[in-house]
């Protein structure tokens, strides 16, 4: 096999995550994450469920997002998920997932299409109020839906009362941090 | 306006999409008699009501399910929200 001396790049063009703190609000480009789909094939959903199940997979209700070690996954419309798994053990996201569902589930790897920026800190409701639909102040922890934010669908998931990340396509990877940090600055 | 998404619950209209009647869920055989007429009236001839109208949304926004919205023309009301696949199902359309 060729040797290929080529360098990894960061969704956002670095050679390392980039990273601000704009007040009380810190934006980090997340990396070590590997995503894959999983969509139940018809009818198969029953059987789907039972498989994750014995692997210790979740997959969480209607706007959801659940973590259990090493998967975590996302709801993202009937009988679909993203499935979240360490990038250090589970690059190769879709092989560690074909035999857990066999043929019951289609299975796409998902990394390289998305860029997920964590935003973490506090007075997040008011810098989400500024961009998106989603009531970051009501929704429970645990809340996962798919939105728009400057005119960009991307992926809006309440891990914790103090970290939100916003998974949203690698291709506007630049305008999606851009519009983060700007609303962050007008806002603190 | 807010759609009431049968599985999220209350959406913004922002993150839809509006494809027409939902009439056209009921898509004729191209392959039976007479199918060129059926086709024109499936293509061109719709109803214009007063009133309630059942129409086709896309959550193109969310999680891109489509859904048979029940609208009143006159008030804009929205008084039913179904999924399509449910309702083409129940019509012995699709699977």
């Amino acid at each position: 096999m060729a040797e290929h001396r080529l360098k990894p790049l960061c969704p956002l063009g670095g050679t390392s995550p980039a990273r601000a703190s704009i007040g009380p609000v810190t934006l980090t480009e997340v990396v070590d994450v590997a995503l894959a789909s999983v969509s139940a094939r018809l009818g198969r959903t029953a059987e789907v469920a039972a498989s994750a199940a014995a692997a210790g997979i979740p997959l969480p209700g209607p706007g959801r997002f659940e973590a259990r070690a090493p998967f975590a996954a996302f709801w993202l419309s009937p009988e679909s998920w993203m499935v979240e798994a360490p990038f250090a053990t589970h690059e190769d996201s879709r092989a560690a997932l074909l035999p857990v569902f066999g043929d019951a589930a289609s299975i796409t790897e998902q990394t390289d299409a998305w860029v997920r920026i964590d935003v973490t800190g506090e007075g997040l409701p008011a810098l989400f109020e500024r961009l998106c639909n989603v009531d970051l102040a009501t929704a429970p922890e645990g809340a996962a839906t798919r939105t728009i934010l400057e005119h960009m669908g991307v992926y809006v998931v309440k891990r914790g009362a103090a970290q939100v990340s916003v998974i949203g396509a690698r291709s506007s990877a630049a305008a999606l941090w851009h519009a983060l940090e700007t609303a962050a600055h007008s806002v603190f | 306006m807010i759609i009431n998404h049968p599985i999220l619950g209350p959406r913004d209209s922002q993150e839809f999409v509006y494809l027409g009647d939902a009439a056209l869920i009921d898509r004729p055989d191209g392959l039976a008699e007479g199918a060129l007429d059926t086709f024109h009236d499936y293509l061109y001839l719709r109803d214009n009501p007063a009133g309630l109208h059942r129409e086709l949304w896309y959550h193109e926004q969310g999680d891109r399910s489509w859904l048979v919205v029940t609208r009143n023309t006159l008030t804009h009301e929205i008084t039913q929200v179904e999924l399509a696949r449910d309702v083409a199902r129940a019509r012995g359309r699709s699977k």
